[in-house]
């Protein structure tokens, strides 16, 4: 097999079809999953394979058939519970928070919880405030969640594979403007038994300079920076998180403690995100602090609802100069 | 061994049935005596928590069962271990009979090692996989849809065609007005799963009574799944539940889909043991309960009437149960308290078993510099 370019969407479907064939514990439930082939096409053809036992369309009910799809996690299914969208996994953020992500704690290792959330998480395109949340750092704050987020089409296939595989629950943000989005798929990452490991980060692209933390959409964005800062003569290192929680230290911190410098990107709101996170962490390690040449650059959401007009829009969301300025800010090359 | 037959007459109503539950059952003197032992242990137990948290050993929640006990004792008696069982925080007997014991109960109220589950837990999560005891959930309805994915588990593994285990969500009538549980149980009936909604209605929410709190002036929570079956049972009748269970069981079990169970019953407590439970409706109404329809004096007069034991003797029980339970007390305080590294243990699984929990890289602390690393 030679390395073949894939669709995202197509990524997911491969790796939902590989781990249902593979086990006959895990099944997918959510709206529209099954007859319609999923609202974004990402179970396309599983419900023609696999049938109505297992893959399954749901009324529009998220806290019943998120807490249904829990009990039967705790009694040895894998679900995998789609949201159209995590905008509407607020409905059912208590069954994900206090049904599964506390339950083996509570329970002191007597029940797991082996689930996959999945789903659209944040910006879209013109979908305004109810619809383009990002809930990367509220599922990241819950001891017991895992939280991934794809970038590439490998990601996605084998972070995917590692969430249904892994047995807690696992919250899994895609990014419905990624779907589309074809990425080189190597031969080993076309295979059935492609997994990457949750908890730990991938240096994108190599750097000196300054250090690039972001995850999903926010990687595309900062290679595509990284190539201009080049131009201007800045050597920017871009680290593609793709564990949320549990955060991959070693390699961030080790990344800043190299380069001195740091900038966050991400398209979530800005208090108590995941740059705050990563701020706070610069500040803690005394290594890390005294290793820092400049403060951290945060790069993220607007601070409001997301607008519909589309100048609007394209204001409240991070953009590749955003990210190349703060990269000149934090090497004081820029004002 | 000695036998006798019990008239259940007007303790069922049934909703869009054409069968019910039978109008009368024969019990023998070991069953009988069996659930007098089960329901006064428990009785003792929960009396024993009180005492305990007025004294302090017991922090935080402490919702009492006592009034109740019929319920758990009838339904543990309809099923078998396959089938599933879930319910709220009002959980101490359900842990209880099912695969616990009371040491363990009171251990894990005192928050020691030796407690159900560690001292992780507290008296609202209690869990025995085991015995498909899924806790022991504390936040009101949660635990419904919960329990329905049970169901839905003993049903996608269970051949088509072949009888399934069932499982019960119980849930009180305070949390009966939840929206989520018309959602589980929209589904449980499409998808026709051996779930069993079984609400425990003890008149109050809280401090809230049911005229208050539903807008459906007779309660009639066993109608409330709409065109999905349901059975009204007398919750103080140990009989009752017990026969009105087996039959709701077979009838999930067989895949008709679910069916709605309403128990009535009462607390003689408040809500928690931070409700004295007399604001809100009064010492007549309790002490009235308390001689009328308590479900102990009942068993004990089935035994007395068919001769199978007098007074005398069934006090000389009460009085071994209620050593039995101190001793339980006294061997659950002589547990140690968790070790520190308690804290950062179960947040993950290694491999879905009990004992393999997956090793935490890196825990933050309260303090920065106490974090843990490679816990």
């Amino acid at each position: 097999m030679a390395t073949i370019d894939m669709p995202v969407r197509e990524a997911l479907n491969q790796a939902i079809d590989e781990e249902m064939e593979r086990d006959d514990a895990v099944y997918i439930m959510g709206e529209e999953v099954a007859q319609y082939q999923g609202a974004y096409k990402v179970t396309k053809g599983l419900y023609q394979k696999y049938g109505e036992r297992r893959v399954i369309d749901t009324p529009i009910t998220e806290m019943g058939f998120t807490g249904l799809a829990v009990g039967s996690a705790y009694k040895d299914l894998k679900p995998i519970v789609e949201f159209m969208t995590f905008n509407f996994s607020m409905q059912a953020i208590d069954q994900i928070v206090n049904s599964a992500a506390k339950q083996y704690y509570m329970s002191a290792g007597d029940i797991s919880c082996p689930i996959v959330f999945r789903g659209a998480n944040g910006i879209a395109a013109g979908v305004a405030a109810q619809h383009s949340q990002c809930f990367a750092a509220w599922y990241s704050s819950v001891p017991g969640l895992k939280v991934l987020a794809p970038y590439s089409s490998e990601d996605a296939k084998g972070l995917l594979k590692a969430a249904i595989r892994d047995p807690n629950p696992v919250v899994f943000l895609e990014q419905e403007l990624l779907y589309g989005t074809p990425f080189p798929m190597s031969d080993e990452a076309q295979g059935k038994d492609f997994v990457i490991p949750i908890g730990e980060a991938k240096i994108e692209k190599e750097g000196s300079d300054v250090t690039i933390v972001t995850f999903s959409r926010g990687v595309g964005l900062s290679l595509e920076a990284a190539e201009e800062l080049t131009k201007k003569g800045i050597n920017a290192e871009v680290i593609n998180l793709r564990t949320i929680r549990p955060l991959d230290r070693d390699t961030i911190l080790s990344s800043i403690k190299k380069t001195g410098r740091v900038v966050t990107v991400e398209d979530g709101w800005p208090q108590c995100g995941v740059g705050a996170e990563i701020a706070a962490m610069c500040m803690e390690d005394d290594g890390v602090f005294d290793s820092l040449d400049a403060p951290v650059q945060r790069i993220c959401g607007a601070d409001v609802p997301m607008p519909y007009a589309l100048n609007l829009e394209e204001a409240a969301v991070p953009q590749i100069n955003d990210i190349v300025e703060a990269c000149e800010k934090a090497t004081y090359r820029g004002k | 061994m000695a036998s006798a037959t019990f008239n259940l007459e007007g303790t069922f109503k049934v909703h869009n049935l054409d069968t019910a539950p039978p109008t009368e059952t024969t019990a023998t003197e070991e069953e009988l005596l069996d659930y007098f032992k089960t329901m006064y242990t428990m009785r003792r137990m929960e009396i024993t928590c009180d005492n305990e948290y007025k004294a302090r050993a017991i922090r935080g929640f402490c919702h009492l069962y006592d009034g109740q006990e019929a319920i758990a004792t009838g339904i543990n008696d309809a099923f078998t271990q396959e089938d599933s069982w879930i319910t709220s925080y009002r959980c101490h007997c359900v842990a209880l009979i099912r695969g616990g014991s009371v040491e363990k109960v009171l251990a894990e109220l005192f928050g020691l090692q030796n407690g159900y589950t560690k001292g992780k837990g507290g008296s609202m999560h209690f869990y025995n996989k085991e015995h498909n005891f899924y806790g022991g959930q504390g936040i009101v309805g949660a635990q419904v849809p919960v329990g329905v994915g049970l169901a839905f588990a003993n049903k996608y593994k269970t051949p088509e065609g072949e009888h399934m285990p069932v499982s019960l969500s119980a849930y009180g009538d305070g949390a009966a007005n939840q929206g989520q549980i018309w959602e589980a149980a929209n589904m449980a009936a499409l998808w026709k799963l051996p779930a069993i909604f079984c609400c425990e209605n003890n008149s109050y929410g809280m401090g809230t009574s049911v005229e208050r709190h539903t807008s459906n002036p007779d309660g009639d929570y066993y109608k409330m799944g709409n065109a999905i079956p349901g059975v009204k049972i007398d919750g103080m009748n140990v009989l009752s539940v017990r026969e009105g269970m087996k039959f709701v069981k077979e009838y999930c079990a067989s895949g008709n889909g679910p069916i709605y169970v309403e128990m009535n019953t009462y607390r003689y407590h408040g809500h928690s043991m931070s409700d004295p439970g007399t604001t809100y409706r009064s010492r007549d109404e309790i002490a009235a309960t308390r001689s009328a329809r308590d479900p102990i004096e009942f068993v004990k007069k089935c035994l007395i009437e068919n001769n199978m034991k007098d007074e005398g003797e069934l006090k000389e029980i009460e009085k071994g149960i209620r050593k039995e339970v101190q001793k339980a007390a006294k061997a659950a305080k002589a547990g140690p308290i968790p070790p520190p590294e308690e804290l950062y243990n179960y947040i993950y699984a290694e491999d879905g078993s009990k004992e393999k929990a997956e090793k935490q890289k890196f825990i933050r602390m309260p303090q920065y510099k106490n974090s843990v690393h490679n816990a």
